[in-house]
């Protein structure tokens, strides 16, 4: 079974590169967006697992983005994805899972 | 009271492309150890060696301060800042990755094998302006010395960088003893030994073996051996 994870950035060259990494995992479905409102409209129309917040989110942003979120699905867990490659995403992802 | 947590050589995660011959004291890419994930805001500490005229193309980075120490050899770097340089044994790096940066980084000579350190630290502050830097340090400087090559600060000795986070490096005659002081409360230290041997608070460390200390204000130093060669990386233990 898939784990769907989710990933909001806003630089569209690292959003490209997170997509093909998520998806290169068979166990990982990634979706990939650089807009609040596109991951707000994936939250509400599918399962997701976990959220990845990536680069450029401004705090403001960010805190509404996660209460939208969250809201939607109280479950879900949301982090905080570093780096903008696959260095740390492995560790991330098993760690908010476990 | 202090404590410490110590990392051998032989229990650091190891990957072996070929061409790249990579250890890493933290999980990092494929190697997941959910007992090493971090010493403070130390994230990575990957010791790798690469094979001539090889290394990584062009990728993407954010919100990571990336810090670059070659040991042996030299590494061709390319920016999407518009940098360009080669950087030798006996330089330092600096890449505030910020919003995003892509970079290259390559084995600058065909004949020569690269061996170098590379340091991740979570920044104090996310979505920074990207910023790359590179400084020749004094190797004299270091001699029975621990030499700052890193700081919070633009005016202070060494690279800075977007955390407060102090980097030096020494290299020790055999006996030479000291203490150093730590930078600021709530630090810890992680030390790596590049080569040698040393006691750090009674822990006999040997080469590539790493030992992080917190909950004190010092550190006592010995060299064992006369080829010494330390690391040690003041870092907050708190994540921000």
């Amino acid at each position: 079974m898939q784990t769907t994870i989710l990933y909001i950035g806003r630089d569209t060259e690292i959003t490209a590169v997170m997509n093909r990494l998520l998806n290169a995992r068979p166990e990982w479905k990634g979706l990939c967006v650089c807009k609040d409102e596109e991951a707000i409209s994936i939250c509400a129309e599918q399962q997701v697992d976990l959220v990845l917040l990536g680069n450029g989110i401004e705090p403001s942003s960010e805190t509404e983005l996660k209460n939208k979120l969250l809201s939607l699905r109280p479950e879900l867990k949301i982090i905080q994805h570093y780096g903008g490659g696959s260095g740390l995403l492995y560790g991330e992802i098993m760690t908010a899972l476990s | 009271m202090s404590q410490f947590i110590l990392h051998k050589e032989n229990t650091r995660g190891h990957a072996n492309h070929g061409w790249l011959n990579a250890h890493h004291s933290f999980s990092f890419a494929n190697y997941y150890n959910p007992e090493r994930m971090h010493f403070g805001v130390l994230r990575v500490l990957n010791d790798d060696s690469i094979d001539g005229g090889m290394g990584f193309g062009s990728h993407p980075h954010d919100n990571m301060e990336i810090i670059t120490i070659p040991l042996a050899g030299a590494i061709a770097h390319k920016d999407s800042m518009g940098n360009s340089a080669v950087i030798k044994n006996g330089e330092i790096q600096v890449m505030s990755a910020g919003t995003g940066v892509s970079h290259s980084e390559f084995n600058a000579n065909a004949d020569e094998q690269l061996n170098l350190l590379q340091i991740w630290l979570f920044p104090n502050k996310k979505n920074v302006t990207p910023r790359y830097d590179q400084q020749t340090l004094d190797l004299a400087a270091r001699h029975n010395n621990f030499q700052q090559i890193l700081s919070p600060n633009a005016d202070d000795a060494g690279v800075w960088i977007q955390q407060d986070a102090w980097f030096s490096l020494g290299k020790f005659d055999e006996g030479f003893e000291t203490e150093y002081k730590i930078k600021k409360a709530g630090n810890g230290v992680y030390a790596f030994v590049i080569s040698g041997e040393v006691t750090i608070n009674g822990q006999v460390l040997s080469k590539r073996d790493g030992l992080g200390v917190w909950d004190t204000d010092s550190i006592s130093f010995k060299a064992n051996t006369a080829d010494a060669e330390v690391l040690l990386m003041d870092v907050p233990m708190e994540l921000n």
